[in-house]
C-alpha cells in the first residue's frame, strides 16, 4: 500500500468497500501479511509416523533447520493424509521440553546423574562390552558341543527402531556372541 | 481457495471443491467420530494453542472440558446407558463461525472480523483483552488466555478457532479436519456440506437411528443467523451441553439503532420546532 | 477380537469405518465396551481370558451347521488327512493331549503325527521329542516323508475334519456362555455373522492386537482363529485373513529382521548347540517341500553378510563363529538371569522394562544387580533412573547408594533426525527421510551401534583368541561420513537386499544361491534394493494406484501385498467370485495374473502334480496355496510347529477365578511360570475374586515414553484410572473419582476410579464375574505420573513364543487414600 493512511483500519473502512469495519478494514498488517508456515519452508521430507505399526506418512516442514511442523501426507494410500493424536503430536514429541540432549553418566552408588563426553562415553561401554563377555563366555555346553557364546551381555530392543539399525544390532551381537538379544516384539 | 478435506467416508460422495467466494465451514459428523482427539492436537500443533493445565477431569475419557483459548476444538465424551446395553457418544466441538456472530459485535477494537471465507477471526495482535466477546458468546466458545509464560504476547488476549485463517489463506484445509482419521471433521464449501450432511441424516433415519439430527445446519434451530460449523448429533443438542435455541444478543442491535435513531430524530425535530417557534 | 483398533490404531480404522459404511457389520468381542464398540455395529462383552472358548464355539457352529466352505477346506487345508492311531484328544484325557510328559512339563509329540508318514516329524532337531524344548524360529510348518493318508470324504474317525468336531463338540453355546459370559443367543448372532458373510462372494475378516498375544494360550487363541478363517474360506482372499494390529512402527521389522534371541534374520532359526556344524543344522531344518527348502542358500548368503570373503566353503562359511542357544533366553527369563548376577550388562535401546514389561518391581530389581547398563532414549525413562526415583526408593525400601549399577543414558535421535525404514504391521517396508540433524549428543542407533562396533574391533584388533575372530572378521564398513560420521542407512539396506560377486544388487531371493556366491543379510527382504533402488523409498502418491497401491513403498516377500493370495483363486485357477476377483490363472499367458503380485510360482499351472521325489517348490501341487508350510496345505490340524497342542483347548488364565468347566486340566500345562520371590502368584481365589486386564488408550503410547514427556498428549489423560462398573463401585464402597488399590500378592498400585457401564459384570458359571480395566502407561517420570499397572501382574508366560499373560489375572480393589505420586 502505496499511502501510509490506508494502513490505518479507520481509513480503509472509510474508503474500502467494508463500511461496517467488520471484514476486511479490520485486518491488521500481520493478519493482511498470514500466510501458512508451511510455504515457508526450506524444504518437506517425506516420513513416517514414529508411533504404532499402522505407518501412517507425514510430511515433515524443515525452516532454518527447525522443524516448524509435522502433519499428514495426502499421498499415502494407508493413511491418506490423516493421523491420530500422537502422529499429529509428532513435532511436540521431538521437540518436548523434556528431552534430553547431553549424555548423563550415573556412577556406581552415586546419587546423582553427571556429565559425560559422548566419544568418552562409547570407549567405555565398548571396554565394558569387552569384559562382561569374556566374564559371561561359554566355549561348551556339558556334553562339550560349541556354544560359542557369552551370557555376560544382554539387550532389550524398542520397536520404533529402524530395520537397518536392528540389522546392525543383530549381525554385531552375533558375531560378539551375544545371544540374549531381544526385543519389544516378544512383550 | 482452500481445498476440502476429502475423500468423504460415505459410499458414492464426490468431493467438492469450493470455489472463491465460497462461504466455507465445518460439517463435524459425530456418527463417525471414534473420540481419538486428533482434532484437538492437530489444532494444538497447527496454531501453537498452549498446553496450560495437566488435570483429571472425572468425567469419561475427556480431559479437555470445554472450549476456551486454549482449546479450540473439544472432543466430549458422554456415556449412557440404555436398555439394549450402552451407548458412548462423541463429538468434537469448535467455534461456530456464526453468520450474526456476536462476539465480533461487540468488539470495540476491531479486533474481530469476518473473513473473505465468510469466518470469525480474533486478531491477537489487535485485542486488548477487554472481554466483551466472552459473555456475547451464545455457545461459551472464547476465554481470555491467561499465565502462559512462553507466550507473553497474548496473554489476556481473547482466543478462539480460526478455521485455520492462514492455511485457508494459502490454500489448505484446517489442520483438524486433515488430521480427523475417519473425516468424522470435514471441511468445505458450506451449501455442499449442508447437502452431504442431509443424505447422511437420511442413511441414519433409515437404519434406524431416529434420534439422529442436524444442529445449526440452517436457520431453523438458532437465531445466530445460521453457522458456519454445524453437527450431526446422535441425541438433544442438550445431552452436549448445546444450547436448543441458540440466540446471539446482539441480533437486535440494528433493530434497537435504528429504533434509537428515530427517536432521536424525533426529539431532535420536537427542539427544532420548539427552538423556531422559541424565536417567534 | 483381542483389539481396540479404533482407540490404538487410529487411522487404520478408517478403513473399518468405511466398510461399515457400505454396510459391512463389524462386531467388537471385548471385555470392555470402548470406542471401538462405541463405532461398531454392535459390542459383545466377553470374560478376559476365554476368547478360545468363544472361538471354539464358533468353530462348533460352523461343523454342526454345516456351514464351512467344501470347496475350498478340501483342497486347500488338512482337514482330510488321517491321524496316526496313537493320538488322543483332549476329549479323551480330560484336557491333555497323548504324549504328555509330566516330567518334562512337555509334549512328546510322536503321537500327533498324521498316519503313512515316514518320519513324520516337521519339527526342528530334538523338537518333536523334547520337552519343554524351544520352538525354533519362524519357519513354517514343514513335513518331511511321504504324503499322509488322506480321506477325501472326511468320514474317516481319524480324520483331522472328523477330530476336529469332536474336538470342539462340547463347545456349545449353553457352553460358550457359561465360560465367556455371552449370552447363548449374542453368540450365535456372531457366528452367524461371520458365516453369512463368507464364501464365494463375501469374506469376512478377524483382527487382533496384544489382546490375543499376551496370553498363557496367545498362540493357541490365534490358531482358533486360523480354524474359522480355513473353515470359511477367508484365508488368501480380499477382504479376508487374520490381521494382527502390532503396536509399534517398526515392530514387525523387529521380528523380520530380528533382534530376538530364537532368530537370525527372516526367520532362520538360530542354531542350537545340537546343531554342530552346517550341515548338521542343514539336514535338521531343510523341508522336504515348499519355500523352507531353500533354507541352505538363505543361510548361506546371511554367512557371506556377515563374513564376506571369511566365509569359505572351506571354513563352512564360518557357521561355526555362530553363538547356539540351548534354552530360553528369552527377556523373562534373562531379567530372572540377571537377579542371579548372571548377566554383567545390559542394553536397552528404546525400551522401557521398568514400566512396559510384566512385574515392574521384579524387573527393576534385575537391573540393580547389574554392573552396567546403557539406556538410549529421548527422554530419561524409568527404567534409566529406576536407582534414583523408582518405586522402591520412594517408599524407602532401597537408596540410591545401595544400587551399584553404573547407567549410561546416551539421547537418541528421533525419526526427524534419520533416515531408515519402518516395517509396518502388513509387511510394507516404508523409507523415512532425515528431515535435520541430531541435536547436541543425540544419535542415531545405526550410529551407536556401528561406532560401538568399530570402537571394539580397534580394541581388539591384536587379538589373537579364536573367540574374537567372529567380531574380528564381520564386515563393517556403512560409509560413515558427514560431521558426525554417520553410517549410510541405504548401505545397510543394500546389505540386507543382498548382491552378487560381481557386487550386483539381486532383484529377490530367487537368485540367492546355497554356493557362496551371493550374500544377502535378509533374504525375505531380497528385492528392497533391485535395479539399485531403494524400493521402500517409492513414494508414488496413492491417487495415482490402483486400491493395491504397489508403488508406494515395497511390501516383503517380492512385493506381495496379500500373502497366500493363490487362495484367492478357486483349485482350477478362477477367481471365486467376480466380486472377490485378486489373482486368477491366465491360461492364454500360461502364468498367474492379478491385482497383486501372486504368492505363487508364476507359471505353475494349477493342475500342475509333483512326481516322485520332487523337492521344495516343486514338491507343491497347483492347487496348494499355502506354499510356506511343507505340504502347501492350510492347517486346522497343527501336528508340530505348535508346542502345546494340535488342535485348541480352552485353558483358563494361570490366575482364575474360574474353575475350567470343560477339562480336568485348568490352564495350560506347558505355559511357564516363574517361581521367584519376587514373582508371587495369587493363589486363593477367595482372596482376589476379580479379573483385572490391561489395555493401551488413543492418547497414550505404550510404556509412555512418548507420550507422558508430550504435553499435549498428557493433558488428554493426566492420569492412572481404573475402569470398574457402578456393581463392583457398590460392592467395595468405591467413589467415582476418589482412589483405589488394587491389591495381588505382587503388591498394591494406586488408581483414580472410573465408574462406567462400559464395564459391565457378567454372569459366568452361574456366578456374577466383575472385571478390572487397568491402562498401562504410566510411570513415575514424565508430565504425568502414576504408578505402572505393569507392577500389579506376574510373569507367566506362552510357551512357544514366552509373552506374558496381562490380559487376564485376578486382584481384589479397595478404596484407597489419594496417594503421594512420586
Amino acid at each position: 500500500m502505496r499511502n501510509p493512511l490506508a494502513r490505518w483500519p479507520a481509513a480503509r473502512q472509510l474508503t474500502g468497500r467494508d463500511r461496517s469495519g467488520r471484514g476486511e478494514a479490520a485486518r491488521s498488517q500481520r493478519t493482511i501479511a498470514l500466510q501458512p508456515r508451511t510455504h515457508q519452508a526450506d524444504r518437506v521430507v517425506q516420513s513416517i509416523c514414529p508411533f504404532c505399526a499402522v505407518g501412517c506418512g507425514q510430511r515433515v516442514y524443515v525452516q532454518n533447520e527447525v522443524v516448524t511442523q509435522i502433519e499428514g501426507d495426502p499421498d499415502s494410500p494407508i493413511s491418506r493424509g490423516r493421523l491420530c493424536p500422537k502422529g499429529a503430536a509428532s513435532r511436540n514429541l521431538v521437540q518436548s521440553p523434556l528431552r534430553e540432549y547431553k549424555v548423563r553418566y550415573r556412577r556406581p552408588y552415586g546419587t546423582e546423574w553427571e556429565d559425560l563426553r559422548l566419544e568418552q562415553a562409547l570407549d567405555m561401554i565398548a571396554h565394558r562390552v569387552i569384559a562382561a563377555r569374556r566374564e559371561g563366555w561359554q566355549d561348551a555346553d556339558a556334553d562339550g558341543r560349541p556354544l560359542n557364546r557369552t551370557l555376560g551381555v544382554a539387550s532389550l530392543g524398542g520397536a520404533t527402531l529402524d530395520n537397518e539399525e536392528n540389522y546392525l544390532i543383530k549381525k554385531l551381537f552375533t558375531a560378539l556372541g551375544i545371544v540374549q538379544v531381544e526385543n519389544q516384539a516378544r512383550i | 481457495m482452500a481445498i476440502n478435506s476429502g475423500p468423504p467416508p460415505y459410499p458414492g460422495e464426490v468431493l467438492v471443491q469450493p470455489v472463491a467466494g465460497d462461504e466455507v465451514g465445518f460439517f463435524t459428523d459425530s456418527s463417525i467420530c471414534i473420540g481419538c482427539k486428533a482434532c484437538e492436537v492437530a489444532c494444538k500443533e497447527w496454531n501453537n494453542v498452549p498446553v496450560d493445565d495437566i488435570r483429571y477431569l472425572n468425567s469419561s475419557y475427556d480431559n479437555t472440558g470445554e472450549l476456551s483459548a486454549n482449546s479450540w476444538r473439544h472432543v466430549s465424551f458422554i456415556e449412557q446407558k440404555r436398555d439394549d446395553g450402552v451407548a458412548w457418544l462423541m463429538n468434537s466441538d469448535v467455534c461456530k463461525h456464526c453468520k450474526h456472530a456476536a462476539c465480533l459485535d461487540v468488539c470495540p477494537t476491531g479486533a474481530i472480523f469476518r473473513t473473505e471465507f465468510d469466518t470469525v477471526v480474533v486478531q491477537a495482535d489487535v485485542c486488548n483483552g477487554c472481554g466483551y466477546c466472552i459473555p456475547a458468546c451464545p455457545f461459551g466458545v472464547l476465554t481470555r488466555r491467561e499465565g502462559i509464560v512462553d507466550q507473553p504476547a497474548e496473554t489476556h488476549v481473547a482466543q478462539k478457532c480460526t478455521m485455520c485463517y492462514d492455511r485457508l489463506k494459502g490454500g489448505d484445509e484446517p489442520a483438524c479436519a486433515q488430521a480427523c482419521p475417519t473425516k468424522s471433521i470435514q471441511f468445505g464449501p458450506l451449501p455442499a456440506l449442508r447437502e452431504r450432511a442431509q443424505r447422511r441424516l437420511d442413511v441414519l433415519h433409515q437404519e434406524g437411528v431416529e434420534a439422529a439430527r442436524l444442529y445449526l445446519a440452517d436457520e431453523s434451530d438458532n437465531e445466530v443467523g445460521g453457522a458456519g460449523a454445524f453437527f450431526l448429533l446422535l441425541d438433544e443438542p442438550a445431552k452436549y451441553r448445546y444450547p436448543e435455541r441458540p440466540i446471539t444478543p446482539t441480533r437486535r442491535l440494528r433493530g434497537m439503532w435504528l429504533a434509537a435513531a428515530a427517536a432521536a430524530a424525533v426529539v431532535l425535530a420536537g427542539v427544532g420546532a420548539a427552538a423556531a417557534s422559541g424565536r417567534r | 477380537m483381542g483389539s481396540n483398533m479404533a482407540e490404538n490404531h487410529p487411522v487404520g480404522f478408517q478403513w473399518v469405518m468405511e466398510a461399515k459404511l457400505k454396510g459391512a457389520p463389524v462386531i467388537h468381542v471385548d471385555p470392555r465396551f470402548t470406542r471401538t464398540s462405541a463405532n461398531a455395529s454392535f459390542h459383545v462383552p466377553i470374560r478376559a481370558g476365554s476368547d478360545i472358548a468363544f472361538l471354539g464355539g464358533v468353530v462348533h457352529h460352523i461343523l454342526e451347521n454345516d456351514r464351512w466352505f467344501k470347496d475350498y477346506v478340501l483342497p486347500y487345508t488338512n482337514a482330510a488327512n488321517i491321524v496316526g492311531e496313537k493320538f488322543r484328544d483332549t476329549e479323551d484325557l480330560d484336557g491333555l493331549f497323548s504324549g504328555w510328559d509330566p516330567a518334562k512339563e512337555g509334549y512328546d509329540t510322536a503321537s500327533w503325527q498324521f498316519a503313512g508318514m515316514a518320519k513324520a516329524n516337521s519339527a526342528p532337531e530334538g523338537q518333536g521329542s523334547a520337552a519343554k524344548a524351544e520352538p525354533s524360529g519362524g519357519l513354517g510348518g514343514g513335513l518331511a516323508g511321504a504324503e499322509p493318508e488322506r480321506d477325501e470324504t472326511l468320514q474317516h474317525p481319524r480324520c483331522v475334519f472328523q477330530l476336529l468336531k469332536r474336538h470342539f463338540s462340547r463347545y456349545t453355546p449353553e457352553m460358550v456362555e457359561e465360560l465367556t459370559g455371552v449370552p447363548k443367543e449374542r453368540f450365535v448372532q456372531v457366528a452367524e455373522l461371520l458365516c453369512a458373510n463368507s464364501g464365494r462372494e463375501r469374506t469376512s475378516a478377524i483382527v487382533y492386537s496384544v489382546g490375543w498375544t499376551q496370553h498363557t494360550v496367545g498362540v493357541q487363541l490365534i490358531r482358533t482363529a486360523a480354524i474359522i478363517q480355513l473353515l470359511l474360506g477367508n484365508m488368501g482372499r480380499p477382504g479376508g485373513g487374520i490381521m494382527a494390529l502390532r503396536g509399534h512402527a517398526s515392530i514387525q521389522g523387529s521380528t523380520d529382521i530380528p533382534t530376538l534371541y530364537d532368530l537370525l534374520p527372516g526367520y532362520i532359526p538360530m542354531p542350537h548347540a545340537e546343531d554342530l556344524d552346517l550341515q548338521t543344522y542343514l539336514d535338521g531344518h531343510v523341508k522336504s517341500g515348499g519355500g523352507w527348502a531353500r533354507l541352505d542358500s538363505y543361510l548361506i548368503s546371511l554367512l557371506k553378510a556377515y563374513w564376506g570373503e571369511a566365509a569359505t566353503p572351506e571354513n563352512d562359511m564360518n557357521y561355526g563363529r555362530l553363538p547356539r542357544i540351548d534354552k530360553d533366553h528369552s527377556t523373562y527369563r534373562t531379567a530372572i538371569a540377571m537377579l542371579e548376577g548372571k548377566v554383567k550388562g545390559y542394553f536397552l535401546p528404546g525400551e522401557n522394562p521398568a514400566v512396559g514389561s510384566a512385574n515392574g518391581k521384579l524387573q527393576r530389581a534385575a537391573m540393580a544387580q547389574l554392573d552396567w547398563l546403557v539406556v538410549r532414549d529421548l527422554f530419561l525413562i524409568e527404567s534409566a533412573t529406576f536407582w534414583q526415583d523408582g518405586p522402591e526408593v520412594a517408599g524407602g525400601q532401597t537408596r540410591p547408594e545401595d544400587c551399584k549399577t553404573e547407567v549410561f543414558f546416551l539421547p537418541a535421535a528421533a525419526h526427524t533426525e534419520k533416515s531408515g525404514s519402518f516395517t509396518n504391521t502388513q509387511r510394507l517396508v516404508q523409507w523415512h527421510h532425515q528431515a535435520i540433524e541430531p541435536p547436541g549428543d543425540c544419535r542415531s542407533e545405526l550410529w551407536f551401534y556401528y561406532h560401538l562396533g568399530r570402537v571394539i574391533r580397534e580394541k581388539l584388533a591384536a587379538s589373537k583368541d579364536p573367540r574374537d575372530r567372529g567380531i574380528l572378521e564381520l564386515t563393517w564398513d556403512y560409509g560413515a561420513s558427514g560431521p558426525k560420521a554417520e553410517p549410510s542407512a541405504e548401505a545397510v539396506l543394500r546389505e540386507i537386499n543382498g548382491w552378487d560377486r560381481a557386487g550386483r544388487l539381486l532383484s529377490g531371493f530367487a537368485e540367492l544361491k546355497a554356493d557362496g556366491s551371493t550374500a544377502c543379510g535378509c533374504w525375505i527382504y531380497s528385492g528392497i534394493y533391485a535395479d539399485g533402488v531403494n524400493q521402500a523409498a517409492r513414494k508414488k502418491p496413492g491417487s495415482q494406484q490402483t486400491w493395491v497401491a504397489p508403488e508406494w513403498a515395497w511390501a516383503w516377500p517380492a512385493n506381495r501385498r496379500q500373502l497366500y493370495n493363490r487362495a484367492s483363486a478357486d483349485p482350477a485357477g478362477n477367481p471365486w467370485s467376480e466380486r472377490k476377483r485378486y489373482v486368477w490363472w491366465d491360461a492364454e499367458r500360461a502364468e498367474w495374473q492379478g491385482e497383486d503380485v501372486p504368492d505363487f510360482n508364476r507359471t505353475k499351472e494349477p493342475q500342475y502334480r509333483p512326481g516322485e521325489g520332487a523337492g521344495g517348490d516343486a514338491a507343491l501341487s497347483g492347487d496348494a496355496p499355502f506354499i510356506m508350510q511343507g505340504d502347501g496345505r492350510g492347517w486346522l490340524y497343527a501336528p508340530s510347529a505348535v508346542l502345546d497342542a494340535p488342535l485348541p483347548p480352552h485353558y483358563e488364565p494361570h490366575e482364575s477365578p474360574v474353575r475350567n468347566r470343560l477339562y480336568e486340566q485348568e490352564a495350560n500345562p506347558m505355559r511357564e511360570i516363574y517361581h521367584h520371590p519376587l514373582n508371587p502368584y495369587n493363589e486363593d481365589p477367595e482372596k482376589y475374586p476379580f479379573v483385572m486386564t490391561t489395555y493401551r488408550l488413543t492418547e497414550h503410547h505404550t510404556a509412555g515414553a512418548m507420550s507422558r514427556n508430550v504435553p499435549v498428549l498428557s493433558e488428554l489423560q493426566p492420569e492412572f484410572f481404573c475402569e470398574i462398573s457402578p456393581e463392583l463401585a457398590e460392592l467395595r464402597g468405591l467413589e467415582q473419582g476418589g482412589y483405589a488399590a488394587i491389591i495381588t500378592a505382587r503388591g498394591r498400585i494406586h488408581a483414580r476410579v472410573m465408574v462406567t457401564n462400559r464395564i459391565a459384570p457378567l454372569q459366568v458359571a452361574g456366578k456374577t464375574l466383575h472385571q478390572v480395566g487397568l491402562p498401562y502407561h504410566w510411570g513415575q517420570r514424565g508430565l504425568t505420573r502414576g504408578d505402572s499397572a505393569n507392577d500389579a501382574f506376574p510373569i507367566v508366560l506362552d510357551p512357544n513364543v514366552h509373552i506374558q499373560e496381562v490380559k487376564a489375572a485376578t486382584c481384589d480393589i479397595r478404596p484407597a487414600e489419594r496417594p503421594k505420586w512420586p
